[in-house]
Order: structure tokens, then sequence, then C-alpha cells
């Protein structure tokens, strides 16, 4: 693409990979706690987000066991209302926010820009340190007997009526908003600061723009959250009239408080998911990606419009009917970038020489389930359609399909397709290919009966029900066992091939890309052996020669 | 209804039902087009162009912007069909008929209490008259809770401080799901209850087994009993507002502004008298905050409706001047033939939060 070439001058990799890695600089505790190496924060936040979303797993699983029957007869409703309420909150705060942008991000974005690490690594291992106090505060939480708000903390009940550990959790999501907030500046300052020579703004792979604006998103939204959060501790614990009524507050203006973040926050869990979505797809279409500033802008959109639809989680919480207008128009443009994408994903599939490795299936269960879920987001814009579904299990499926059908899908095909260059080792092939049709198939048994369940009229968060609704979630519950097996056979397989796994070569998939081309597997501590320089637009399948060997050579320079 | 069956409509049981499902209908087709397009697409590339060996080499991608548009404007024509579709039921939804029968609503932990115009009272229970539009004035004494009737398709959230309406008309007589849809504590899911719709004479029996006073008898009490009459009424030495056809009158205010007399402001105006002052009145009044229940506030609001000196079409003064502390009697017979309780001017704009209500003075 670009006319000054410089010659590179490859370098065996052999000789290389004998030599230590950021795996092997340090064997100690202290190595890992106390390390400022983007790399093994990562591998911190793999550990932790995991354990949070295997935790928030047991929740909704118990959930799932007390909806098969009519009656609430496994658990007091107390404690039903509690297991929905940790569930939601473990799963949005402690796996959704921090999965892509803390793990992935925090791996690649140095490397994706040819960078040594982010510009501030001491701030970036506070982010994590921030985060585990966060979740500490939450698991002193659950141990202490729980929550039972709802993650949405709605007034005037947190305040006022419930009698549970409101204050402590809600401290604990105020300490880790902190995090999200501190990592995305220091992606903010790593982006414009730190790319490699040569690396402008539109050669940057798409995940990279993802991660952006997912930064200014979490900057901007995050201390919303955090104060409206604070007033509500401050109301249950002082009496200061809020948002009680009885104390002249407004419960209303919490709402409004509340989905000024939340609803931007939808794109701190999904925008980093597109993002993956773009490396995986054009790896195994080998193909550039087609529309690269149609979705590079795409990405600006959701920034601009995520900060203007939070009114359409209101609509029978009574706004005027004009503001509902307004919120309901504005909720149909911003599903125009998600249909963008979607597009452009499809698109860059045509003429191409498509494999179907276990990451590019997590593409095509991303492309499915991500579909439906965002459609599904058009028909709740629709004022007079969310009158009857609103708060019901339509919403449940919708908000579902597109955060585990779409997040979580881009997260594990993100996972797969980057393991070998974290540590080194291929995970079986076959048995992830297996685990990928479990996790799709129960994904959809669990949750397609709900949309169902909804339109009839359940609403969500009833620990009994009428008996007519019982056969479908039944169905739902089945389909989250072979989910939650789906989920474990992929843990136990990924640790599996830590030990045994076989060695994975630095190019495994012969991908391009700085972080495949121009270091080993696993990368060394400064991350590449000599500064890159680009030459090229990203994704330049054409001008590979695939017939050879992606694993010999690091690219040092251009 | 049996639970070996699985269905996939609610039952249509007013007005709205068969709107909202046909445009249900529509939402469904265009995602199933959108769908089955895609998917279908990426099955068929993944067929044509599979990977055969390592010496296939794709060209480079062009970007094709007259396609890109494609993709984005016909999308949004679509779904600009969506949104004027969506819009125009929720319009309907929010616009009660102005012959709308009045039921008041008043939620708490964990129990819905209904009281009808005739002073008639249930628990999760509200019976109404089939081929009737019926208008709910709906409020709560704790948490925020919501009405929710999935056979009629609407619902409203029922918020502690504030009045939030809803209104249907059920079309099929039987006996439908109440639930409460928006969580409110431990027994949120045993905050149910049913309403049962009923043919006009077997409704009339129904209700006329009634003893209770009516509504606004009982606020008419309260008028007396709390002390509203010792200001507001003609004869009285200190002087509040006149609250003869105050329902639905367009006050002055003291900062110049006018707000539309209905039942948000006549609550505020009882609960926190000081907020919006009538122009021309001191601060004198005090609070009624925790002095009475929600259903007694409801009962006065319903009394202040019967203080409309004019009727609206013959203009005849149906109440003398010195009415206050009368018996009003014609607007709160039972129901036989439910009479507009108030003049069109104040049934005007009835939803909670409609734009009318919040706009400054012309």
């Amino acid at each position: 693409m670009s006319a000054h070439v410089i010659e590179s001058k490859p370098l065996v990799v052999e000789h290389k990979e004998e030599q230590e890695n950021y795996l092997t600089a340090g064997y100690t505790l202290k190595s890992w706690f106390l390390t400022l190496d983007h790399k093994r924060i990562a591998i911190l936040y793999l550990l932790s987000v995991t354990t949070m979303f295997f935790v928030g797993g047991i929740f909704a699983s118990l959930m799932r066991l007390e909806l098969m029957t009519p009656q609430s007869d496994l658990f007091e409703p107390d404690n039903f209302n509690k297991l929905f309420t940790m569930h939601g909150i473990v799963m949005v705060f402690f796996f959704i926010i921090p999965a892509v942008p803390g793990v992935l991000g925090n791996f690649l974005l140095p490397l994706m820009i040819g960078a040594k690490d982010v510009a501030f690594p001491r701030l970036n291992l506070l982010s994590w340190y921030v985060y585990i106090v966060g979740a500490a505060f939450t698991m002193f939480t659950i141990v202490s007997g729980g929550v039972d708000t709802g993650w949405t903390f709605y007034t005037p009940y947190s305040t006022s009526s419930s009698q549970t550990h409101v204050v402590p959790v809600v401290l604990g999501l105020f300490i880790t908003g902190f995090s999200s907030i501190l990592t995305g500046l220091n992606f903010m300052v790593t982006i414009h600061r730190m790319r490699a020579p040569g690396l402008s703004w539109f050669r940057l792979p798409l995940m990279v723009w993802s991660i952006y604006a997912t930064s200014i998103i979490q900057i901007l939204g995050t201390p919303v959250i955090a104060v409206t959060l604070m007033m509500a501790a401050l109301e249950k614990v002082l009496r200061i009239g809020i948002f009680d009524p009885n104390l002249g507050g407004d419960p209303v203006l919490f709402q409004h408080l509340f989905w000024f973040y939340s609803h931007p926050a939808v794109y701190i869990m999904i925008v980093p998911g597109m993002g993956v979505i773009n490396e995986v797809v054009t790896c195994f279409s080998r193909r550039s990606i087609f529309g690269y500033r149609a979705i590079a802008f795409a990405n600006v959109g959701f920034v601009v419009f995520s900060f203007v639809v939070w009114g359409h989680h209101m609509i029978v919480a009574g706004q005027s009917v004009y503001s509902a207008l307004i919120f309901s128009i504005l909720s149909y443009l911003v599903g125009i970038f998600s249909a963008i994408k979607v597009f452009n994903w499809t698109a860059t599939m045509y003429k191409g020489s498509i494999s179907f490795d276990t990451p590019m299936l997590y593409v095509f269960g991303f492309q499915g389930l991500f579909l439906i879920g965002g459609l599904t987001g058009l028909f709740l814009a629709a004022l007079g359609f969310d009158v009857h579904v609103h708060d019901t299990y339509f919403v449940v499926a919708h908000f579902h399909y597109v955060m585990v059908g779409g997040l979580v899908m881009a997260f594990l095909a993100g996972i797969h397709f980057w393991w070998p260059k974290m540590f080194g080792k291929k995970y079986p092939e076959s048995i992830a290919k297996f685990a990928m049709i479990l996790v799709f198939a129960g994904f959809n048994l669990t949750f397609f009966p709900q949309f169902i369940l909804g339109y009839l009229g359940m609403p969500r968060r009833y620990a009994s029900y009428p008996d007519e609704f019982q056969v479908l979630n039944v169905m739902s519950t089945a389909g989250g066992s072979v989910l939650g097996l789906g989920f474990l056979l992929i843990a136990a397989y990924m640790v599996w091939s830590l030990v045994f796994g076989k060695k994975a070569g630095m190019n495994p998939w012969k991908a391009t890309g700085l972080e495949w081309e121009h270091t080993t597997s696993p990368p060394p501590t400064e991350n590449f052996y000599e500064t890159p320089i680009v030459n090229e637009d990203p994704y330049n399948y054409a001008n590979r020669d695939f017939t050879k060997d992606f694993n010999k050579e690091v690219k040092l320079g251009a | 209804m049996q639970s070996s069956t699985v269905q996939f409509l609610p039952e249509q049981a007013s007005s709205f039902a068969l709107q909202v499902d046909l445009l249900y209908l529509y939402l469904t087709a265009v995602s199933a087009f959108f769908t089955i397009g895609i998917v279908g697409f990426i099955i068929f590339f993944s067929i044509k162009y599979r990977r055969r060996s390592d010496a296939d080499r794709p060209p480079m991608t062009v970007s094709n912007l007259l396609l890109e548009i494609t993709w984005i404007v016909v999308p949004l024509a679509l779904s600009f069909v969506m949104f004027i579709w969506g819009a125009a039921i929720f319009f309907k939804m929010a616009s009660p008929p102005k012959e709308s029968m009045d039921v008041y609503v008043t939620g708490k932990q964990w129990m819905w209490k209904i009281q009808h115009v005739n002073g008639h009272r249930e628990i999760n229970e509200l019976h109404v008259p089939v081929g009737k539009p019926v208008r709910l004035t709906m409020t709560s004494e704790d948490v925020i809770h919501s009405f929710f009737i999935p056979a009629f398709r609407i619902k409203a959230d029922v918020i502690p401080g504030s009045y939030s309406k809803l209104w249907f008309e059920a079309t099929k007589p039987g006996k439908y799901h109440l639930f409460c849809a928006e969580y409110c504590g431990t027994k949120h899911s045993g905050m149910i209850g049913s309403i049962i719709v009923m043919e006009q004479r077997d409704y009339d029996a129904w209700l006329g087994n009634t003893k209770d006073s009516s509504l606004a008898e009982a606020g008419q009490k309260l008028f007396k009993t709390m002390g509203c009459v010792s200001c507001h009424s003609a004869d009285s030495d200190i002087k509040g507002p006149n609250l003869e056809g105050i329902y639905g009158k367009q006050v002055r205010l003291q900062d110049g502004s006018v707000i539309t007399a209905e039942e948000r402001y006549l609550r505020e105006s009882l609960l926190a008298p000081n907020a919006k002052l009538t122009e021309g009145f001191t601060a004198n009044m005090p609070s009624y905050q925790g002095l009475m229940t929600e259903e007694q506030i409801l009962q006065l609001i319903s009394y202040m409706r019967t203080l409309t000196p004019v009727t609206t079409n013959t203009g005849l003064k149906t109440l003398p001047t010195t009415a206050l502390g009368q018996t009003p009697k014609p607007e709160v017979t039972p129901v036989q033939t439910p009479k507009p309780v108030t003049t069109p001017t104040a049934t005007e704009n009835k939803l909670s939060g409609s734009p009318k209500k919040s706009e400054p003075a012309k």
C-alpha cells in the first residue's frame, strides 16, 4: 500500500522462542502482584473476571432451578430476589464491563499499536487493584446476606424499603467505577501517544477504534453512576431527601441518572466485543475489512448517540409522551450503527478464503445472536409495543441476546483467537468446536423461550408465576444447564492446554497485525525486539503468501 | 390456558390488543427477513468461498459507497415505519376518551387497592364492564409498582408521590391477569390479581350490591373533618382560594405561571401547599403530609371534581354558589349511564406527564 517500503530484516523465530518471554520473566507471587507489564495485568484480569463470571453463573443456575416450578419452593422469595440481584451486579459490573477491555484490551492494545506498554503502567496496575477492592466489597455483601434491590437499585425501594446491604454494595460499585475510569484514561492516552511510526489513525486495527470509543464512554459516563449511587447511599444512611418522595425527593430522578450511565454502559459492554469481531472475521476470511471507515465512524456514532437514548428505559415511568417520542426515534438511529457493522462483517466474507476454526465459529454465533438481540431492540424502541413488554421476560431475553449472545460470544472468539499468543499453546480444536456448539445451542434454548414468555406477559424478577408459563420456563432451565456445561468445558480445556497444549507458534492463524507478525508467542516483556514500523493498511491479507510458514520469522522494524 | 400447550400470544381482550399484535407481526417479519437474509449470506459465503488451500489469494477488498448507503437507508426507512406505528399506538394509549369511567388505584407492598367512584372497594380485583372505556388514576403508598394487564397490552408505573394514568376498553368478558411489573420487594411476584370483565348488566348487578358511600361523599366528609371548609368556603374568615370548579381550571400562580389544576397539582397543594401558591394568597395553609392516606387524598380530589359550577352543554348552573358543604348529587351516582364527571376542559389532557400540563402560560 505504501510507496516507501522499508526493507525488513526478518529474525528467525527458533532462537527467539527459547528466550525469556513475559510469562517466564518471573515466577514469584510478587512478580505477578506488583507487575507493571500490561500482559501480566491482563492475565490478572482474566483470572478475576472468569471467577466473577462463574460466581454470577452460579446465581443464574440457582435462579433457573427455582423457576422450573410455578411455585416459589426452592428458595424463600427474599432469597430469590437476592439471587437475581447478585447475578445482575456481578455479571454487569464485574464481568461484562471489564471483560474485554481488562483482558483483551490490556493484552492487545500495546501490541496492536507497536508499543512497549500502556502509557501509565502503574496506573494500569492500580486499576486492577481498585477493581479487586470493589469486588471484595461485593463479595463481602454476598457473604453477609446479600442485597435484594435488583442491579438497578431503583428508589425509593433501595433507599427506604429494602432491609438488605445496599450501602456496602453501592460503595463497592462506586470504587469499581474508578477502575473503569482509570483504564479508559490510560487507553486513550496510550492510543494518542504511543502508536508505532507509520501507524496513522486509519491504519489502526478496528479493535483499537473500539477500545478508544469505549474509553470515551467510560470516562464520561462512569462519574454519573458514581455520583448517583453515592446520593442513594446518602439518602439511605442520612435520610437526605433526594429520591424518596416521603423526604421530598423524586424517585424517577434516580432512573434518569441511573440510565444516563447505564445505557451508555451497554456500549461499554458491546463495543469492545465488536472490535474483536473485526479482527477475527478478517483473519479467517483472509480479506481486508469491508467498509473500514464506516465501521470506525460507527464507533464514534455509538459514543454520541448512546448518551441520548436513556429515556427508552422509562417509557412507562410517567415521562411525557413527547419525550418518549424523542427517545424512541433516537433509539432507532443508534440501531443503525450496529446494522452498519453487521452488514460490513458479512460483506467481508464475500470472495474470501474462509476457514472454520473455533474463533470463526464464535463469530458466526455472534452474528446470529447479536442480530436477534439488536433487532429485538428495535421492537422495544417502538413505543406502543414497549408498553406491553416493558419489564417482562421479553426485555430479559433481548439484553441476554446482546450481552451473552453478543459480548460473551465475542469475548470467547477473542480468547480463542489470541490464546496461542497469550500463552504460546494450542487448545484442542475439536473439543473447542464442540463446546462452541454447546454454548450456542444452550444459549438459544435458554433465552429464545423467554421472548415468548415476555410477550405472553410474564414479568421479570418473579419468584413464582402462573401455571401456564411453566413449559417455557422448563425449556429455559434445560437450556441453561446445557449452556453451563459448555462454559465449564471451555474452562476445563483451556486450563488443560496451559499444561498439555501443543506449542502454538507465533502466528498459527497466519494473521496480519503487529501482535502476530512482529513478535513471538508469548511475547517478550518488552513486546517487540525492535520498534515496528508500519507501512501498510490493516488486514492487508491480499499481500500475503499463505503458502509460506508464518511461524518462522519475526519481522523486525517493517 | 392449560399448562400443557404453549401459546404464542396472550388473549386479546382490549381495544389495544389487536393493534399491538399487528405491530408485533410487522416487527417480527422485518426481523425474520434480516436474520434469514444475513444468516443466508453467511452460509452461502461459507460454502462458496470456503478455503480450499493456502494457495487461495483473495483479492483486496474494495469498499462500495453505494452499498453502504443502501444498507443505511433501507433499514432506516423500515425502522421509521416502526417508529411511526409504535408512536401512533402509544398516543392512543395516552389519550383516554372523555366519557371514560374513573377508577382509582392505590398500590402498596404487596397489594392493589381499588376504589370505584361509587365508593365500592376491592383488593387485587378490578371489575369492569365490557365495551366501556375505563380510566385508572393510580398512585403508590410506598415504592414504585407497575400496573400491568397482559391481555389488554397496557402497563404503567405506579409511582409514590405522583399520579399516573392508564386507560383501556375491554372487549371480551373474562378473567385476566393483573401483574405488578416493577420490582417492589419480597412478595413482588405475589402482587398479582385479576381483572374481571363483565357484561354491562352483570356489572350493574355486581356494583349494585354496594352500600358504601360514594368516593365524593367520603371526600366531602373529609373536607369538613380535616378542616378544609374553614378556609375554602365562601363565608370563612380566613381566605383560601375558592375551590368551585377548581378541577381542570387554569390556576395562575404567584410567579405568574399558569398550571392546570388536575390530580397531581391538587395533591401537591395538599401536601406541600406553599410549593405552588395561587396568585393573591399567602402561605398560611399547613401541610397535610402524613395526616391523610393516599386513598383519602383521592377521595378528597374526587370531591373537588364534583364542585363544578357549570355543566358544559347547557351552561346551566347545577350547583349553587354556596355548594361547598352540600351534597353534590348528580355526578357521582353509580354508573348505569356513566356521565362525564368533569367538564371537557378538565379531561383534555389526562395522561400523567402530558405535555400541556407543564407548559407555561400562553
